[in-house]
């Protein structure tokens, strides 16, 4: 076997251990109460045998081990549980929201990816110059500031002063793409300003990283142009760790997603996450930590997995 | 033989000093109670309330003074514990070795493989939203960035000689960890507590806008941005105020930490 598959069988193995390690700490992370949901739901003025009755109801009366093998079990069937806020199917309430909140990022991705790398590209062409210190001052402007104020002063500019665009990314089933596309056009510049901000500076990192190589003083050294030895000397070889902060990155949006689409009122994942925190309604938020700790997780196995094939070290062995 | 502080960082540093002294004073200096109701529904800008009402018709200017202590405080409890929790065990980590260091970092890797938002949102589903438990929570999943990073420096300083000769001579665990170590593992864990300070005003903020961090009347930033959100819809900016005193207080930090991190790596010679 070649030495590449075995090492990517492995790093897939131990993702599929770290998604399992996940489940445990997120059926933990809602049994660290010293009571139970029962008597969260209930309150303090709830007779004993109320709690008891829910108790029962819900099936708390069971020990934990037992319900969290019976909750694992459901998972890979498919099946999420029942919510307890409306008695309906976990998967059922998720299923449109996932697609949404899915179709956003993907959207500011789209953006986001190949703006990030081309400001990186141009901060390294024209390093320590006006325009250089500039994008690194945005930038780190850029990500210090928390989602909610770029996402309300986007919506105070071009929503409120100059009315461009929806200050409410309201989506539903059957609408066109265009439309679609226009009214997440808020959302999605929210999320890709904090994304390129990140992608950007660890772009630039990446490609200096390559420039400090005695080559590239070489090519310096033979009188070859600045552009040039950007982008035919040091990029291909600055390839793969920029893969790597892509990828990374993505994983970042997916959970930026959360606080974006509470901000423009976005029926997607977070939002129904935030709800049902807010509800306490345990399985639908266990349901949805799952789903995004597991994008993560395969995001981040994606990267590892890339870095691999990218390797040429590793794709030929001596 | 130290560079001249640039503009950018003595700004950041201006800011961060100008916040802490709110901060500190803030309650003090308030014009009137942070829950008192003194005018209409969204007041604009006057001489009487200078940032205008909020949504009960509460002073501007009082809450953010007020919320300037709750969210600070509460950001720098929490990085505090968190650094105590991380260090502590990234140096124990790193001197014993072994299954101790094994299973300390499984343990973080495994935390730190679930975003903290969503780590968070989880355990909130079940705690009740009080002041304790979000500084508990929020140490608690900062303090695995904390663990790894004390963990690898504490790791460069261990193999040296000195701490060899510290063992020969019979110290103690404490000794070596608190009198060997510590001091040199300092300057690279201090750049890194600026910016953990500032992912938790970040962190704190969007837990009270989702609702679910500081809970109502108590005046805090984040919670002051989803409380006036509506008032966007009209066009007032009541949201940006409080939004934009968290944006500016984290800028600020970054920039002095900016600038340490590259005076850091300047001294290497890159």
């Amino acid at each position: 076997m070649h030495p590449i598959v075995a090492l990517i069988a492995r790093r897939l193995a131990l993702g599929v251990l770290s998604l399992w390690a996940v489940s445990l700490l997120i059926f933990a992370g809602t049994e660290i109460l010293p009571g139970d949901v029962a008597e969260a739901m209930l309150g303090q003025s709830a007779t004993p045998e109320a709690v008891a009755a829910i108790r029962r109801e819900l099936g708390l009366d069971r020990p934990a081990w037992e319900r969290y093998l019976d909750w694992l079990a459901g998972m890979l069937r498919g099946d999420l549980g029942t919510s307890y806020a409306n008695r309906m199917p976990v998967v059922a309430l998720v299923g449109d929201r996932l697609a949404n909140t899915l179709f956003l990022a993907s959207v500011a991705a789209a953006v986001a990816v190949p703006l990030a790398i081309l400001l990186g590209i141009v901060a390294v062409r024209w390093r320590e110059t006006p325009v250089d210190r500039l994008l690194s001052a945005m930038t780190l402007s850029a990500i210090s500031m928390p989602e909610f104020f770029v996402g309300y002063a986007l919506i105070f500019l071009f929503a409120v002063t100059w009315p461009l665009a929806s200050p409410i990314a309201a989506v539903h089933p059957g609408m066109a793409l265009p439309d679609r596309l226009a009214a997440v056009a808020l959302p999605v510049v929210t999320l890709a300003f904090v994304t390129v901000a990140h992608m950007m500076r660890m772009t630039r990192a990446a490609i200096l990283n390559v420039m400090e190589s005695p080559y590239i003083e070489t090519a310096e050294l033979k009188g070859l142009a600045r552009t040039r030895i950007v982008l035919r000397h040091a990029l291909p070889n600055a390839l793969s760790p920029i893969i790597n902060v892509v990828v990374i990155n993505l994983a970042y949006l997916v959970v930026g997603v959360v606080v974006v689409e509470v901000v423009f009122v976005y029926p997607g994942l977070g939002q129904l996450m935030v709800d049902a925190v807010a509800k306490r309604d345990v399985p639908l938020v266990q349901a949805c930590g799952m789903i995004f700790a597991a994008t993560y997780v395969l995001l981040n196995l994606t990267a590892d997995v890339l870095a691999i094939l990218t390797n040429p070290r590793l794709r030929h062995p001596r | 033989m130290t560079p001249r502080m640039p503009w950018s960082a003595r700004l950041g540093l201006a800011l961060t000093l100008l916040f802490a002294l709110l901060a500190l004073v803030g309650p003090w200096i308030a014009p009137y109670d942070e829950a008192r109701v003194v005018g209409e529904v969204w007041e604009p800008f006057s001489r009487a309330h200078p940032l205008g009402t909020d949504h009960l018709g509460r002073d501007m200017l009082s809450r953010m003074l007020y919320g300037a202590r709750r969210t600070i405080g509460i950001a720098l409890a929490a990085t505090c514990l968190s650094f105590v929790l991380g260090t502590t065990l990234g140096y124990l980590a790193a001197t014993l070795g072994g299954w101790v260091d094994a299973v300390l970092s499984r343990v973080v890797d495994t935390l730190m493989s679930i975003p903290t938002l969503i780590f968070a949102l989880v355990v909130l589903a079940v705690l009740p939203p009080s002041v304790t438990v979000l500084i508990l929570v929020m140490a608690v999943l900062d303090s695995t960035r904390v663990f790894r990073l004390a963990r690898a420096v504490a790791m460069d300083v261990v193999v040296l000689e000195f701490v060899e000769a510290a063992r020969l001579r019979g110290e103690g665990l404490g000794w070596i960890v608190l009198r060997e170590i510590g001091p040199n593992t300092l300057p690279p864990l201090l750049a890194e507590f600026g910016m953990r300070f500032c992912f938790a005003i970040l962190f704190l903020s969007s837990l009270s806008f989702l609702g679910l961090g500081i809970q109502p009347p108590a005046a805090d930033w984040g919670g002051m941005v989803r409380d006036n959100a509506n008032a966007i819809a009209f066009g007032l900016p009541v949201p940006l105020v409080p939004a934009a005193a968290i944006a500016l207080l984290t800028v600020a930090v970054n920039l002095v930490v900016d600038w340490q991190l590259r005076r850091a790596t300047a001294g290497r010679g890159a």
